[in-house]
């Protein structure tokens, strides 16, 4: 196998996403908006499709034949997804997507009883970044408010780079929770160094890998963090499936999050006792279509290989940065030389993002206009909103050249060109 | 004129650079404070109304050239006019704004505030153009 994607590589795997094809405002679309959702390729759609034609019907219950394939199937994209990102089966949750993962670590911790060992107590610390997405920021706020704990961050750097000589991980920290790579610079965080300090000082890490599952190859157990969430709707999965990454031993430490049936052994009427994990935290019928949908999704990114997927993220990366950074301006965010996804996001001086995602609109380039959920890192760079461009596996390399003059042209437009 | 070009008309993009009215206001009798979540834009307007007359308006704020444009055209529209007149604008100015390019503002009634029919047709916009008059309101009832 070749060690990058080709034009023709890309090409056909274009062919298996019917909606790049189509047209937007008359023009052909240029989805440059994947780090908000993905497309979906064909395999992923008949998955599901074919689940409800010939195999529907509910898992872990019941015991006739659809039931019993259904339930092996779920099973089965468990393993799957195990694998992909380097964890064992009864390490996967199911989740509807990456945030209910982190509220459910999060309202786990706080619904263990008084004196456990993992419990938060007041004068206890949780860590976060400043360039969080609020799906793993506002959770933890809600902790520290319940809890009594304090929530305090790594901050970032003028150019949005996290400056760890500043990161408050000391003695009281029990939570460093941080993402693998910023939704909005796209710069991948140095993981190692982070959960090192933070298991130095015996914390648990929560790692939020939406934005790096679906662009490089992901081993939670070399990483060696305690928890991690990922999102299916970003990696080429239907919306409505998450998964949440556990240790075996922690995610049995922790009570439910939500309760009813699905997860428990005896129920009287006073009282019921739970299932070990993953079982425990997958109350009520489950999401039984997007999971396999999900593991058709993983098998569709490795049969491509993770190497490569990474390799042509990268590149892009390297043409939007460059590309982006040599238009007159405009200032792109993040750290120059960083490793980055192929993900940019930048602020033209003068023409608010709106603005600018108006215009790419009318040429028919989908992107994301505005603070990204991650106000905080706007506030903190200058910003209330940006526009932000990122690719997939089906972008191309002349359709990032599209969306640079399309940029360009922005400022002409709106008389801001000199 | 391309859709992008009536959405974006000169008067619009004039507007935006240059807005009227985006002053802060000596002794307001109401005030409203109004963000779009989407974007983070926002907008505080600040009248002075005096035996229901709006005597002044003054607001402040960040956004898109639309939301900018539609805040700027607005102060020059209701400065000086009775509520109930500013509030029959109001209610004109939403149903044309949610009319999907159906219903166009009156020349008459809007003048330049015309230039915003373009906004109509871009559903996700209309919030925009809205956000200012969504304050007015606000401040009126408050």
């Amino acid at each position: 196998m070749q060690p990058t994607l080709t034009e023709a590589d890309v090409a056909m795997i274009r062919a298996d996403f019917p909606i790049l094809s189509t047209e937007v405002n008359g023009r052909p679309l240029v989805y440059l908006d994947s780090g908000a959702t993905s497309q979906k390729p064909l395999s992923v759609l008949d998955t599901e499709r074919d689940f409800y034609l010939s195999r529907n019907s509910a898992v872990h219950r019941g015991a006739h034949t659809l039931a019993a394939l259904a339930t092996e199937e779920f099973e089965e994209a468990r393993e799957k997804v195990a694998r992909f990102v380097g964890a064992s089966a009864d390490e996967i949750v199911w989740t509807s997507n990456a945030t209910e993962g982190v509220n459910l670590v999060a309202y786990a911790l706080s619904n263990l009883p008084a004196g456990s060992e993992l419990a938060l107590v007041p004068g206890d610390e949780i860590v976060v970044t400043e360039l969080e997405h609020h799906a793993n920021l506002i959770p933890w706020q809600q902790l520290a408010q319940r809890t009594g704990a304090t929530l305090r961050f790594i901050p970032v750097d003028d150019e949005g780079a996290l400056d760890l000589e500043r990161a408050p991980i000391t003695d009281r920290t029990r939570v460093v929770a941080f993402s693998h790579v910023s939704n909005v610079l796209g710069v991948v965080n140095p993981v190692a160094e982070l959960v090192a300090r933070a298991h130095a000082v015996g914390a648990l890490v929560m790692l939020d890998a939406c934005q790096s599952a679906p662009h490089l190859p992901l081993d939670l157990h070399a990483l060696d963090v305690d928890f991690a969430v990922l999102s299916g709707h970003k990696m080429l999965a239907p919306t409505g499936i998450g998964v949440l990454y556990g240790r075996n031993r922690l995610l049995n430490e922790l009570p439910p999050f939500l309760t009813g049936g699905s997860m428990i052994t005896t129920v009287t009427m006073e009282s019921a006792s739970f299932l070990p994990a993953p079982q425990r935290f997958e109350a009520g019928t489950q999401r039984v279509s997007q999971a396999i949908a999900l593991a058709a999704a993983v098998d569709y990114l490795t049969g491509i290989g993770m190497e490569r997927v990474a390799e042509h993220g990268s590149r892009m990366s390297r043409q939007l940065i460059d590309g982006l950074s040599a238009i007159d301006g405009v200032r792109v965010l993040g750290a120059r030389g960083a490793q980055r996804v192929g993900l940019a996001s930048f602020a033209v001086e003068g023409i608010h993002a709106h603005d600018v995602g108006q215009f790419l609109d009318d040429r028919g380039i989908a992107v994301r206009v505005g603070h990204h959920c991650a106000q905080p890192l706007h506030r903190r760079l200058g910003l209330t909103s940006t526009t932000r461009a990122s690719g997939s596996v089906y972008t191309t390399e002349a359709e990032i050249d599209f969306f640079l003059e399309a940029v360009a042209d922005s400022r002409a437009f709106f008389g801001v060109a000199s | 004129m391309s859709d992008l070009d009536g959405l974006y008309q000169q008067l619009i993009l004039d507007h935006a650079k240059n807005p009227h009215g985006r002053v802060p206001l000596d002794s307001p009798t109401s005030q409203s404070h109004q963000v779009n979540p989407t974007c983070g834009d926002e907008v505080t307007l600040s009248l002075r109304v005096e035996n229901g007359v709006i005597e002044a308006i003054g607001w402040e704020g960040h956004g898109c050239s639309i939301s900018q444009a539609s805040a700027s055209l607005l102060a020059t529209l209701v400065d000086t006019l009775p509520v109930a007149e500013a509030e029959s604008l109001l209610e004109e100015f939403r149903t044309a704004m949610r009319s999907r390019g159906q219903i166009e503002l009156d020349e008459d009634r809007f003048g330049d505030a015309i230039a915003l029919n373009g906004v109509s047709k871009y559903v996700a916009r209309v919030k925009c153009a809205m956000l200012p008059w969504v304050a007015l309101e606000h401040a009126m009832a408050g």
